[in-house]
């Protein structure tokens, strides 16, 4: 291998946040080249507008991710959020969203319990609490006969509304949470605690670290961040059904993988998933644009992924 | 030579016990949760009968399959995330093909079904094996994959299963209380028993129980991981196909409840996620109780839709049972 191939490798491996964005602005490119025109500025605050909720999503995956979990309830949460907070809103909209979000935070909380003092898989934990909530779900929209009113204007305006024109309303609660995260990740004691906890759990413990408060913690903000992810998705497509974001479970774990999370936890960032889920949404507006059939487009993109999180392990095969 | 003598001495009958507890003791209890729940509903609906048992083989018969077949690559310390979308292809494959032929017709598309959806559940782990991306990753995206196939296969629910074919499944030829959907279930033992004392069922479970260890002993991991993936896909077909004689109907959409409902029979039946503990009897037992729960909210009365609710719940207490087993014995 010559050298310029070894030191583009290693700044792939170092930077591969870089290459991320250089696939993005391809598949743009690839987006131009099929229909000359299309990348343009009302197109950018389109694909942002769509990434949101999908970003806001992952940001709770990445969070468990980072600690060597995962989380599948993330798109029951937020179906159930969104169905909750619409069917709330009669009473008020303030009330209707507390009562969402409180959705996430009680199941985040479950499932911190269950993951973090009776030591039970993530993966078992948070997919029967899925099924818990959707279960529950059917049979609240079963006792309330009356058919579910519309999402209230508040969060139409931010999951669809745009500022200026062109910046879509969603970005600005999602730009802070992102800054949040991605500096609380970094630069806080409960940040570094989580890639701890991800690394080696039982040596942290044995460091003195009170490892179920941080699960639990942690547990219910990706609860809480998967409410607000079904709000604001509610908000984007206006409206609030039984299946809104079951669609958005497999994009929430390939976001985080794609962008460069280690699925043993450990290591990863914030950033990374927020790169992850503009690819994701870019390649569905490649596919969208390719006009296949619903079939084959799910079909493409799982072969997709597939051969996305194949060449990003190979080039950064850390074995 | 002396150290064989020693192992072979009859061991005290305590630690015998002991041993078998341990590793037979959850299955029973699974056993025994599954009579208490036998008991129950025949106190609620006196006049259970042969009907009302046929009725929960029928709806278990799937369930036992997806749950088999996540089984095996659990042992082998992986999971499988697409048995119910391949479950779906296998079962609109089946439509397809078998749409106004006879049972011999039907019975040569059942056998080559079984193939294709063996190798599709052979290209997972092809796929997972040479790549080295975690096998949720790629299970969560080829269940994608194979949801879109089927769409591709059958665009919506059709029925049009061979009569002939499903009576293999339906009714009751030998007697009211052995139904035929009982009788489809003897083909997991007759896969299941040659492989697990063949050298590579053996294998499976050393790769699912320590990589690092199995991989000294001379163990090919990538062949072994590759095999269990295989007999999941061959028993995620089964699976499909059970479906077709169950329910005499093509759904493309029958995916996702079989995958969750898959995994929750395997932990509820014993098998751990860490791989490498557990066997077959557990994980058919907890389909059984899986599906007698709906049928027992409508003898009770309760609306079926908290039948997933309390699947939830009932996974939840019982791993959380598991789990609190681990932590007092680690205190």
């Amino acid at each position: 291998m010559s050298v310029r191939v070894v030191s583009a490798v290693r700044l792939v491996q170092q930077r591969s946040i870089v290459v991320l964005i250089g696939l993005l602005v391809a598949l743009a490119g690839l987006i131009e080249i099929i229909r000359p025109g299309a990348v343009n500025a009302s197109w950018v605050s389109n694909i942002l507008e769509f990434a949101a909720p999908l970003g806001i999503l992952a940001a709770g995956q990445t969070l468990v991710v980072i600690t060597g979990g995962i989380d599948l309830s993330v798109a029951n949460v937020a179906t159930a959020a969104a169905y909750i907070m619409a069917s709330q809103a009669p009473y008020g909209v303030t009330r209707a969203i507390v009562a969402g979000l409180l959705v996430g935070v009680v199941v985040g909380l479950v499932n911190g319990v269950g993951v973090a003092v009776f030591r039970v898989q993530p993966l078992i934990m948070t997919l029967a609490m899925g099924l818990v909530v959707t279960g529950s779900l059917n049979v609240y929209s079963q006792a309330a006969i009356r058919s579910v009113p519309g999402v209230p204007a508040v969060v139409h305006t931010l999951g669809s509304g745009t500022v200026l024109g062109y910046v879509p309303v969603s970005l600005f609660l999602w730009a802070p949470l992102a800054v949040l995260l991605i500096l609380g990740l970094r630069g806080t004691g409960f940040g570094r605690l989580l890639y701890a906890l991800g690394d080696n759990l039982e040596a942290t413990r044995l460091a003195g670290v009170r490892a179920w408060q941080v699960l639990l913690a942690n547990y219910a903000a990706c609860g809480l961040l998967s409410a607000v992810a079904g709000l604001v998705l509610s908000g984007t497509v206006n409206a609030a059904d039984l299946s809104l974001a079951t669609v958005l479970l497999l994009p929430s774990v390939a976001a985080v993988v794609i962008g460069g999370t280690s699925i043993f936890g450990g290591s990863g960032s914030y950033s990374g998933t927020i790169v992850g889920a503009l690819i994701l949404t870019v390649l569905n507006s490649v596919l969208t644009l390719l006009d296949v059939p619903d079939a084959v487009k799910q079909v493409l993109y799982g072969a997709i992924i597939v051969i996305l999180a194949a060449a990003y392990t190979r080039v950064l095969g850390h074995d | 030579m002396a150290s064989t003598a020693v192992a072979e001495a009859p061991r005290p009958a305590g630690i015998r016990f002991g041993r078998a507890a341990r590793r037979y003791g959850w299955t029973v209890a699974v056993y025994a949760l599954f009579a208490l729940l036998m008991v129950i509903t025949i106190a609620i609906k006196p006049d259970y009968g042969s009907f009302e048992w046929n009725t929960l083989t029928l709806a278990a018969l799937p369930l036992a399959f997806a749950a088999v077949a996540q089984t095996i690559v659990v042992l082998s310390g992986g999971i499988d995330l697409s048995v119910g979308p391949l479950m779906a292809l296998a079962n609109v494959l089946a439509l397809r093909a078998m749409l106004g032929h006879d049972l011999n017709y039907s019975l040569v598309v059942a056998l080559i079904v079984l193939l294709e959806v063996t190798l599709a559940g052979a290209l997972n782990g092809a796929i997972i094996v040479v790549t080295r991306v975690p096998d949720i990753v790629i299970t969560l995206a080829t269940s994608f994959i194979w949801a879109g196939l089927a769409l591709l296969v059958l665009a919506k629910p059709t029925p049009g299963i061979p009569l002939d074919f499903q009576n293999l499944a339906q009714g009751s030829t030998f007697s009211p209380w052995v139904p035929n959907a009982l009788l489809v279930l003897l083909v997991i033992p007759l896969v299941w028993i040659p492989l697990r004392r063949s050298r590579a069922g053996l294998a499976i479970y050393a790769v699912g129980s320590d990589r690092n260890a199995a991989f000294r002993s001379g163990v090919n991991l990538g062949w072994s991981r590759l095999l269990a993936y295989a007999v999941c896909g061959f028993f995620a077909a089964c699976g499909g196909l059970a479906l077709s004689m169950t329910t005499g109907v093509g759904t493309p959409l029958a995916g996702t409840y079989y995958t969750l409902s898959g995994v929750s029979a395997i932990v509820l039946g014993g098998v751990s996620l860490a791989g490498g503990r557990g066997g077959m009897l557990g994980p058919v037992a907890a389909a059984y109780i899986l599906s007698l729960i709906p049928a027992v909210l409508i003898y009770l009365g309760i609306d079926p839709n908290y039948g997933q609710m309390i699947q939830g719940v009932l996974i939840v207490i019982v791993v959380m049972i598991g789990g609190l087993g681990v932590v007092l014995r680690r205190a």
